[in-house]
């Protein structure tokens, strides 16, 4: 099936659920509310003709341009992006599902932004998102051990934030 | 003396019947088996396994951050130290995805030596993975006939590029150099040496009674378990069956890169109980589709695949090199008497003819394209993704970089495989999987 099918299906079944689409993209993309991304993954997975059982990755992209003299010029809003890689063992046709978040739920500095935990459906996705949890700083209700995964447990700050600042000592080890 | 014991008097019943205390094991992270810093903490219950947490994190050099500062061709280095067994690969897939980016096409040279250099940087990583594996079954000569051979392929390899583990030696938009003269010509001689050698590992291992029960049957791996948890490459292929109709999920096939689709090769996925393979040896008995000794297999006969594709790609390398030879010489001969005009016309001819066929590089754009691609790409250990985004506005750095790691995936499946096992099949089950931790932990 090709993108322009997949996303008329996906539309059909959700309507305005489906918040944008762009299928002028080397990989054409949806993107979801949070809320919706668990029954969206759902139909995608479970209904034969879309067969998606397969979810190669997950990435959290953090859209800042940390200085504030070029910021007006970056291109975007600040915002953090969860990108989803789909693609259909049976069909092998691919999709890419993002979900759209605040860099900080509530917009209070520290507070992570939240997207539901896919494990219940995939796999793959429990190791994936505790590395977008450690590195990028989403947390995933519903995931049942979310913890960190590359960086060692007192780990402070999620380093591929672009506004992360490098510790100075760790451990009595000096940073720089 | 004989005599018919009780299953209760019978010491390896009672193990699995009474329950005693569990036990937390620790295993690395400086095990030899863990394949460098893995560490594996087992919960026992006697011998038996109940539950297995790898711990990571002990190599993470922080890849992804790196990406996010340097242009991908200062990327380049790196990504050979993600699987350092495979850096020819790395490279590979990394390219790739910058070149989809870009929307870059490459001349068939460059294709070619890239096929070439892949698939001999495979099966140099089989043959660490097969000698290691029998290492950590508890023989030692198979990993030195592996080496001897892998010696040879890095021999060549250093003659490409001078490095022999961290090559850089693919970059965007095609190769770094050419292949050196009559390289194309001592590939195939090495090749033909090998051939004959792959009937060795098989009598050292494939067919060696020990290894045979200490893999097969073991840890044995469902399809829907494969591909819940993403799996891919030689671990995903060993879990599939042909006779069952399941696709041979092979990327080279499904979604060819570097024009494999011109070759003809088969991708490797069980059973192996007929001459499809044209090779001598069956399954064993007891041998499981899914266990470790398919998995072992799958990547024994994918040395021999790689084979067949070198030798195709170096009689499509041959005519391409000599042809860009015969126009170079051409053109320097006959340079000296053409008036500027026309010597402009025919360096323009003979540029455009490297660009679309016969060169082994072009230049790649001094900016990244806005927008962002995913690419998979079949390296040894499994699918190797990466995804980069390319900033709005004309930037020569990526907005983030994410490698997609095939070992991470492959190795979140241990839980899964190795509960119920004894502790002895944790380094044959682990070893399966073939796991490099570079890649893990990046």
């Amino acid at each position: 099936m090709t993108a322009t099918d997949l996303v008329a299906r996906l539309e059909e079944k959700f309507g305005a659920k489906i918040k944008s689409k762009n299928l002028q993209a080397i990989d054409p993309f949806v993107v979801v509310e949070a809320v919706d991304l668990l029954d969206v993954c759902r139909f995608l997975k479970e209904n034969a003709d879309l067969g998606f059982d397969l979810l190669h990755d997950i990435s959290g992209v953090d859209y800042l341009e940390p200085d504030p003299k070029k910021a007006p010029k970056a291109g975007f809003d600040p915002h953090v992006e969860v990108v989803y890689h789909l693609q259909s063992f049976k069909h092998l046709h691919r999709l890419v599902v993002k979900v759209i978040l605040p860099r900080w739920k509530d917009d209070t500095p520290g507070q992570l932004p939240e997207v539901p935990s896919l494990t219940p459906l995939y796999g793959s996705a429990d190791w994936h998102e505790r590395e977008v949890y450690d590195l990028v700083g989403v947390y995933f209700p519903g995931h049942p051990n979310l913890t960190r995964i590359l960086l060692s447990e007192d780990w402070v700050g999620h380093p591929l934030r672009k506004d992360y600042e490098f510790p100075l000592e760790y451990h009595g080890i000096r940073g720089r | 003396m004989a005599t018919a014991t009780h299953p209760t008097q019978d010491q390896t019943v009672i193990e699995f019947d009474v329950r005693t205390d569990e036990m937390l094991v620790n295993m690395g992270p400086q095990h030899p088996s863990t394949h460098g810093v893995l560490r594996l903490v087992l919960r026992t219950d006697g011998e038996i396994i109940s539950e297995v947490t790898p711990h990571l994190g002990y190599l993470h050099r922080c890849a992804e951050k790196i990406g996010e500062n340097v242009t991908p061709i200062q990327y380049i280095p790196y990504t050979d130290r993600m699987d350092y067994l495979a850096g020819m690969n790395m490279n590979l897939a990394y390219s790739l995805a910058v070149e989809k980016l870009c929307g870059m096409k490459l001349p068939e040279k460059a294709q070619v030596i890239r096929v070439i250099i892949g698939e001999m940087n495979r099966i140099a990583s089989h043959l660490v993975g097969m000698g290691a594996y029998g290492l950590d079954l508890g023989t030692f000569s198979p990993f030195l006939y592996a080496f001897r051979e892998r010696e040879m392929i890095l021999d060549l390899f250093e003659e490409v590029c001078g490095a022999r583990l961290t090559y850089s030696y693919i970059t965007i938009g095609g190769a770094h150099d050419d292949l050196p003269d009559g390289w194309a010509d001592r590939c195939q001689k090495f090749l033909d040496y090998l051939k004959p050698r792959i009937d060795e590992y098989h009598a050292l291992l494939t067919t060696n009674h020990i290894f045979v029960k200490r893999t097969a049957g073991i840890g044995i791996l469902s399809k829907e378990l494969a591909l819940s948890h993403g799996c891919s490459g030689p671990m995903l292929r060993g879990s599939l069956n042909r006779k069952a109709g399941d696709i041979a999920w092979d990327l080279r096939k499904l979604e060819p890169y570097c024009g494999y689709e011109n070759y003809t090769f088969k991708a490797v996925i069980p059973p192996f109980d007929d001459n499809y393979y044209e090779v001598p040896y069956r399954a064993p008995r007891g041998a499981i589709i899914g266990d470790c000794w398919h998995r072992f297999y799958v990547r024994m006969l994918e040395v021999i695949e790689s084979i067949k594709l070198v030798e195709q790609a170096l009689a499509k390398y041959r005519p391409l090199r000599e042809e860009g030879d015969r126009l170079r010489a051409e053109y320097e001969r006959k340079k000296d008497g053409l008036s500027p005009a026309e010597r402009k016309q025919e360096e323009e001819k003979l540029n455009t003819a490297f660009k679309t066929r016969l060169g082994h590089r072009i230049e790649p754009p001094r900016h990244l394209s806005p927008g962002e691609a995913y690419l998979e790409t079949e390296c040894p250990r499994g699918a190797m993704g990466f995804y980069v985004v390319g900033a709005p506005g004309k930037q020569p750095v990526p907005l983030r970089v994410r490698a997609k790691s095939s070992s991470f995936l492959n190795l979140s499946v241990t839980n899964a495989i190795c509960s119920g096992c004894l502790i002895a099949d944790v380094p044959a089950i682990v070893g399966s999987i073939d796991i490099v931790m570079g890649e893990i932990d990046r």
